[in-house]
């Protein structure tokens, strides 16, 4: 459950950023690749736990999946490699250069509008 | 109102391995994090390792497998030096506590440190400790699903330890598959095939070691 760590460190920066704007997080979007082998629920369920009775409780957290790439040596297609069938799509080939998965990132937040 | 970050999520962990990997370049220490399911074998590589090799390296551990202090004793028991981290159930160490822990075992007298980290085949690869390089075991009873299930930690590994081969003849084991499955994610770094407990293949291991400790780099 490395996902604890990952939503504690999410909460700090976001109450950091609540901090310094004075204003109400309402929702936040982390991405994440294939190999850091984040579990969503895990991820929301501890997010939730770490964020209760903080200013961050009850916002919503988004994760978006950043697609494995990989380049085809034989055609030189790029294209998104499912590991379960990993081939190119073009030709066919098993031959491919897996490209860096992506990290895990803290995108954006965004915090209610001030009346 | 919405704030742009785009930023790393592991900052501070990748901070805290960034200064111990200086730490072993600065010192030659070769390190080498140590990752598998718990009772793959990690500690019975290790042992037999330090036992065959204390002669010719300085061997240090940094054990954080359990929370008691029975893998470091095994550790100190085939003669290197071993200092425990309590991992109070934690599911992957952190660079900042392989930090703490390298003044300990006075790394910068050794050759070699090696790290065995909690038993877990997800979670400690996302974390980066600040190793020269990374060693992933998996075990034959574990079954040949396991490099299909976890790519990411088998993508991350400079060197991958197929343990337990002598059970090959008991237990349904698709070799092929697994090294197959493995190729995908990371063609780059052998898969040696070894038992830790018989000492069949281990010395395709000490080469391993044994040209990385001359390069002092994966
Ligand atoms: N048959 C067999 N057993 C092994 C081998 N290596 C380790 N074991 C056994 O597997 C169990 C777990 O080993 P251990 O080193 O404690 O695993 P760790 O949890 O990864 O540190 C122990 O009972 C070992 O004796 C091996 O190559 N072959
Ligand atoms: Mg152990
Ligand atoms: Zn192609």
């Amino acid at each position: 459950m490395h996902e604890t760590v990952v939503a504690e460190n999410v909460l700090r920066t976001i109450l950091e950023h609540a901090e310094k704007l004075k204003a109400r997080p309402v929702r936040a979007v982390v991405s994440c690749g294939q190999f850091n082998a984040l579990n969503e629920e895990a991820m929301k369920f501890a997010f939730e736990t770490a964020a209760a009775g903080t200013v961050c409780q009850g916002m919503l957290l988004q994760i978006r999946q950043i697609p494995l790439r990989a380049s085809c040596r034989a055609c030189r297609t790029l294209f998104e490699l499912n590991l379960m069938t990993p081939l190119c799509p073009q030709c066919r080939s098993e031959d491919f250069d897996i490209e860096p998965d992506a990290p895990l990132l803290l995108e954006e937040i965004e915090f209610e509008d001030k009346q | 109102m919405k704030v742009s970050l785009n930023q790393k999520i592991l900052s501070r962990n990748e901070e805290a391995a960034a200064k111990n990997r200086q730490f072993f370049a600065e010192h030659k220490v070769f390190c080498l994090n140590v990752i598998s399911s718990p009772g793959a074998g990690k500690t019975a590589l290790l042992e037999r390792t330090i036992r065959d090799l204390k002669e010719r390296y300085a061997i240090g551990v940094i054990e954080g497998d359990i929370e008691t202090d029975k893998d470091a004793r095994r550790i100190q028991a085939a003669g290197a030096r071993a200092f425990q981290i309590e991992t109070k159930g934690a599911c992957h160490l952190s660079a900042e506590q392989v930090h703490n822990a390298l003044k300990m075992i006075d790394a910068q007298t050794l050759d070699l440190v090696f790290i065995e980290n909690v038993g877990n085949l997800v979670c400690p690869s996302a974390f980066d400790l600040g190793e020269s390089g990374r060693v992933v075991i998996l075990s034959v009873p574990e079954g040949d699903d396991k490099p299909a299930k976890y790519p990411g930690t088998f993508a991350g590994a400079s060197v991958i330890v197929l343990n337990k081969i002598d059970l090959l003849p008991y237990v349904p084991f698709d070799l092929s598959r697994v090294l197959a499955d493995i190729h995908t994610v990371n063609p780059q770094s052998p898969v040696l095939q070894l038992s830790a407990a018989t000492g069949e293949g281990i010395d395709a291991w000490y080469d391993w070691l044994r040209r990385h400790l001359e390069k002092k780099q994966p």
